[in-house]
């Protein structure tokens, strides 16, 4: 987690605040829908590739009516890539068995198919994220039954995340300013410097409790009216749900790829 | 350590999700039980305060390589296990949600290894039985290191188990294993001695922010942790053979080849033992309701040789399929955002 990924943080609580189609879809309409994308994709054989392929429309619809800037997530999902790259690459490694028509080695395919699958999930999950926004996808997870105590949890997490990290990047700063320049810290600076910075952030919770008691809070955050279920939401969940169904069972590309070239022939 | 959907099948992000939704539940109930009524805004910011601690980095002496915090077991020491695992979950939460670390499928199993094992396993069972109240600074340097290290390779040995069941990846359990665990065993070094850093600052400046924690209504003993395990296991079992029932293909097949082997690497705790039995166990339910043509290899193989069969006509089809799909999902994003933009009068082109 180095401090250039808090740039992007600050884009992605921008981006949810938009209105567009996407953005006005219901937050439960559009979670569940992404994790049964999640599922289904991850529901293949581990060496298909061709059958995924349509999958993108998915990511790629709720990027392009939610107006969220294809190069910001494209960015993101290169900066993640590293676990699913470590892991997957030693696929070609321990599976050498010819595979497919041309006879690559499977683990060269199944690796494809990894890294396929980590741009579909991980495209679709920043998807949701940038067309909801924290507090509209928080209220929506609190309607779908999860624990109370928790979606207020990570409402303030969210909240204080800016006011916190804004707090030790400062420190940092200052520390870089008085330091030779890359020198990680020594052990005992860091245990003040981050001890500080963690009293100073317990102090903060304090006032802040404080201020919302003096405010009515009582462990509760409510939200301003319940927002129903409209026909839009239902068209939503049933047209991609319809279309998760029928790319799973057929395949989709082997499809259009017969077809076209039998209009060739 | 965050592991990400890519690796992941339906059938085991599925049943940690429900196993760590269990957890949650559990801890949801405890905190709000608890006394202790600024608990709420406390775990807000800490968990803000994690995020903020691992933007910072220290030297670790002797070797000219740096490390950062990791949370999970200075949270625990702050707030008590229950508090913890809701941090923690948020905390992974939102790294999933706005960082891409770690998928949303994937979410349950980090959950588990990075939160459950720090909050119910290291802290009650290694870090307050080495240290105390009255404890001098060995002792507290001896609870950390090893509380740390405990946590993050019972962490590291669930992200190869879960990895393992999967059968995505195709690297073979012992060397997965040999892989992680040193990593992680030199990480919970640095989790431990970063741990000691703070947790130490903080007991000169401010003792009673260190101990608000033991002395709040959240109880930390040891009793909840066994009937945790218990209802882990009960929803092991429980989410397992659903799954087993509803899911569409053999994927995991992989989890009973593992299974076989598992029983081998039960070196490291009782706990180990017990998670790779009772995943055994739901790696037996599937095969039993399978058709036996789709039992194990079978399928595998079958899905095997119908690739080679293929005719070079037929792959030349495949090919201008997936090539056409993809020309036709650009197209689609182009217009989608082309119809966007002519009536907002902003916003570029996608492809």
């Amino acid at each position: 987690m180095g401090v250039a990924d808090w740039i992007g943080l600050g884009q992605m609580d921008e981006l949810g605040r938009m209105d567009t189609p996407m953005h006005r879809i219901d937050a439960r309409a559009k979670a569940c829908v992404t994790v049964a994308f999640i599922v289904v994709v991850m529901s293949f054989p581990r060496y298909e590739i061709s059958a995924l392929v349509p999958f993108l429309f998915y990511p790629l619809v709720l990027v392009s009516l939610g107006r969220i800037p294809g190069r910001h997530i494209v960015r993101k999902i290169w900066v993640a890539s590293p676990f699913a790259l470590a892991v997957g690459l030693f696929n070609p490694f321990f599976d050498r068995q010819p595979y497919g028509p041309l006879g690559v080695a499977g683990g060269w395919v199944s690796f494809a198919s990894v890294l396929l699958r980590f741009l579909l999930t991980v495209g679709a999950a920043l998807a949701l994220v940038a067309c909801t926004g924290m507090n509209r996808l928080a209220a929506g997870l609190g309607r779908m039954g999860v624990p109370r105590v928790f979606v207020v949890q990570l409402l303030f997490l969210y909240r204080y995340l800016f006011v916190v990290s804004d707090e030790g990047g400062k420190m940092l700063r200052s520390v870089e300013m008085r330091s030779e320049k890359g020198r990680p810290l020594r052990f005992r600076p860091y245990g003040s410097l981050l001890g500080t910075l963690l009293l100073r952030s317990m102090d903060r919770a304090e006032r802040v409790y404080r201020a919302m008691v003096a405010r009515g809070f009582d462990g509760e955050v409510r939200e301003l009216g319940r927002p129903a279920i409209r026909f839009e939401d239902i068209l939503f969940v049933g047209v991609w749900l319809a279309f998760f169904i029928i790319a799973r069972v057929w395949n989709l590309a082997d499809g259009l790829g017969l077809l076209l070239t039998g209009i060739w022939a | 350590m965050h592991m990400a959907d890519a690796l992941i099948s339906p059938a085991v992000g599925g049943t940690m999700w429900a196993v760590s939704g269990g957890l949650i539940a559990l801890c949801a109930r405890k905190v709000k039980q608890s006394t202790r009524d600024n608990l709420v805004p406390l775990m807000g910011v800490l968990g803000a305060f994690i995020f903020a601690a691992q933007m910072v980095n220290f030297s670790i002496p002797g070797t000219g390589s740096s490390g950062h915090l990791g949370g999970g077991l200075i949270l625990t020491v702050l707030l008590g296990p229950y508090a913890a695992l809701l941090v923690i979950a948020s905390v992974l939460t939102v790294q999933a949600f706005f960082f891409a670390d770690g998928g949303l499928l994937a979410l349950g199993c980090n959950i588990f290894n990075l939160g459950f094992f720090p909050a119910f396993v290291a802290y009650p069972f290694v870090y307050r039985t080495v240290t105390d109240a009255r404890g001098g600074a060995i002792r507290d340097w001896g609870a950390a290191l090893g509380a740390a290290v405990v946590g993050l390779l019972l962490g590291a040995f669930g992200v190869v188990l879960e990895t393992k069941a999967s059968g995505i990846s195709e690297l073979p359990f012992g060397a997965f294993a040999a892989l992680m665990l040193p990593i992680h065993l030199a990480i919970g070094l640095v989790e431990g001695i970063a741990t000691v850093a703070v947790v130490s600052f903080v007991a000169r400046a401010r003792p009673e922010a260190l101990y608000a924690a033991q002395e709040s209504g959240v109880s930390n003993g040891r009793r909840p942790v066994l009937a945790g395990l218990v209802a882990v296991a009960v929803l092991l079992g429980g989410a397992g053979s659903w799954f087993a029932s509803t899911r569409p293909d053999g994927l995991e097949w992989s989890i009973a080849k593992v299974s076989g082997k598992e029983e081998l690497a039960g070196a490291d705790a009782g706990i180990h033992g017990e998670l790779a039995k009772i995943q055994g166990k739901t790696a037996v339910l599937p095969d039993y309701g399978f058709k036996p043509s789709g039992a194990e290899e079978g399928e595998a193989e079958a899905e095997a040789g119908v690739w080679p069969a293929v005719s070079a006509a037929t792959s030349l089809s495949g090919f201008v399929g997936v090539l056409m799909t993809v020309a036709l999902v650009c197209f689609t994003g182009v217009v989608l955002k082309g119809s966007l933009a002519r009536k907002a009068k902003e916003g570029r082109s996608e492809a």
